[in-house]
């Protein structure tokens, strides 16, 4: 118990702590801070690129996510049939998820290149467009671009998580609905969703959590360019705080992250709470 | 009730929505590697068929691995990886036996928390971090990472041993506890050789974690013979408007390769890891 309360407290209650209060103060990196109360956030609050920064990574929290989830519920469901090379394909498919994102990014950052993008390539050759995309140097390019890469790396974790919980559903419920008449979408409606729920919510709380926290991805394909247009709360932090130099803003922004962070675990929480006790679970 | 459906219909609702799923997930990979054996010739063509390679060459990979520290960063990140690991490991056996079995007041209390730690962001952390990295003048070393890797490996690990140690009968440690073993002796004969599979899984987990671990990796530590791989490729193989990307691509597929091959080996270990840090 004890070397693992020390490691914690020492490198992540302290921290956390210690971030919330860089944020109340004007600390550069080498040089501890004065107090300044609120000035931080009053600043950032004018502040254009803060403002566009929030817009960026709540639409591309909403979008990748809502995306990711039917992606991934689609792919979960399909992996869940009777197919051939059933346990390979899970394994294969996981892959994007395991492999270092940075690193993916860079594949990313290439397949985007505006000169020699192997996607305009191939839409040139098939004749769709006649000019090569610029992915990357246009605001919403960018946004969409970044948007497919963070699904490409999300969807495999989703798919998984819940074909897991596909699997603990018993088939003699799928028999039941069958022998009642039901049709494909209504077994699907009424006995896979009520049942999957549970761990919906979860792994979607995980997978909101990480889109909204993004950093890697971002840094890597865009810096937060063109324009700041693909900017998120985390890169901002990062630029202001460690290229930048001034700690105390960048914590501030990071600390504004705080509560979207728990707005998301409170709904979360509370829906699941909810959902037990219609079914009959004990209050708790 | 899968004989109730058609071939033709299977074709259409399975089978080809999964390739076209597989198709895309895999054609990063594909192209880091056709990437990598091209010669820039090719690359910098739009002629020909880009999706193949005419003369395959491995120029990108020795210019990788001897013009460049891409060695010194692959050392570093096993070093880092494979410390932290065990670090975290150690770490949380003894976290999650207290938790699980020793019955303190608030024991379910310190259990949600690390829950809680677990879902803590390291991009909300990696300001303040850096603020105590430089005061205990850590900046720049190997040890600045190996320290705080366990910030969110011990967590996760703690939370999975947790569930692992719950799934073991009381009533073995009962037994134990009458012949008259020790907590100490309890945990290292009875309940660790028991819980091997948990172990693995959590192993497994935490070092593809501190593997792929970039935003501390690219704040605590400045020159190039500590980076690790994510950082140094993304870092010092940019060199500015002129991009190698076959060496790039090179750095990205070594990169990726380890974990690759190490998950192949412990899918199910992984997958269960996965799936147990999720659940509730």
């Amino acid at each position: 118990m004890l070397p693992a309360a020390a490691l914690l407290l020492l490198f992540l209650t302290y921290p956390l702590g210690l971030g919330t209060y860089l944020g109340f103060t004007d600390a550069k990196i080498g040089r501890a801070g004065q107090w300044v109360g609120l000035e931080n956030f009053e600043f950032l609050a004018g502040d254009a690129v803060t403002q566009l920064a929030l817009f960026n990574t709540l639409f591309y929290t909403l979008v990748a996510s809502v995306i990711k989830f039917v992606l991934g519920l689609w792919l979960a469901l399909l992996l869940n049939k009777h197919i051939p090379f059933k346990a390979a394909m899970r394994a294969v498919v996981l892959l994007p998820f395991i492999v270092p994102t940075a690193l993916s990014a860079i594949a990313f950052w290439w397949i985007y290149d505006s000169q020699f993008s192997i996607i305009s390539w191939t839409l040139v050759k098939l004749g769709i467009i006649h000019e090569y995309i610029d992915f990357l140097g246009q605001p919403w390019h960018a946004r969409f671009s970044v948007i497919a890469a963070n699904i490409w790396r999300g969807v495999p974790f989703v798919a998984i998580t819940l074909l897991a919980g596909l699997q603990t559903i018993s088939p003699s419920y799928y028999e039941a609905a069958s022998l009642d008449g039901a049709s494909p979408w209504q077994q699907f409606r009424y006995v896979t969703l009520p049942l999957l729920t549970p761990i919906i919510a979860v792994v979607m709380t995980f997978s909101v959590l990480m889109t909204f926290t993004d950093f890697q991805l971002i840094y890597v394909i865009t810096r937060g360019g063109p324009l700041n247009s693909t900017h998120l709360m985390a890169t901002l932090s990062f630029q202001r705080a460690i290229s930048g130099g001034s700690l105390g803003e960048g914590a501030a922004i990071a600390t504004a992250m705080v509560p979207f962070l728990l707005a998301v675990i409170l709904l979360s929480y509370f829906g699941l709470q909810r959902r037990a006790w219609q079914q009959g679970g004990a209050d708790k | 009730m899968n004989y109730l459906v058609s071939l033709p219909r299977r074709i259409v609702t399975v089978y080809v929505p999964l390739a076209g799923f597989l198709v895309v997930l895999l054609f990063p990979f594909y192209w880091m590697i056709v990437t990598t054996f091209k010669p820039n010739e090719e690359l910098l063509s739009r002629e020909g068929n880009p999706f193949w390679v005419k003369n395959p060459t491995l120029a990108h990979i020795k210019k990788l691995l001897f013009d460049t520290a891409y060695p010194d960063w692959l050392w570093n990140t096993v070093l880092v990886s494979v410390t932290a690991t065990f670090i975290s490991l150690f770490a949380s056996v003894l976290a999650a036996y207290a938790i699980e079995r020793l019955r303190f007041r608030s024991s379910r209390y310190v259990g949600m928390s690390i829950f809680l730690a677990y879902l803590v962001p390291p991009s909300i952390l990696f300001i303040p971090l850096a603020a105590v990295i430089y005061k205990l003048e850590l900046f720049d070393s190997r040890l600045a990472l190996i320290l705080t890797y366990p910030t969110f490996l011990i967590p996760f690990a703690t939370w999975l041993l947790m569930g692992y140690f719950k799934s073991i009968p009381i009533e073995l440690e009962e037994c134990a506890l009458i012949d008259g073993a020790s907590r100490l002796q309890i945990l290292v004969k009875i309940i660790l050789p028991l819980a091997v599979p948990g172990l693995i899984s959590a192993g497994i987990f935490a070092f593809t974690l501190s593997w792929n671990e970039f935003i501390y990796a690219l704040t605590f530590v400045s020159s190039s013979e500590v980076k690790t791989v994510p950082v140094g490729v993304v870092t010092e193989l940019v060199e500015g408007d002129v991009y190698h990307w076959g060496s790039l691509m090179a750095g990205a597929l070594f990169g990726s390769l380890p974990v690759a091959v190490l998950y192949s080996f412990f899918v199910e270990y992984y997958v269960s890891g996965l799936t147990g840090a999720v659940k509730e």
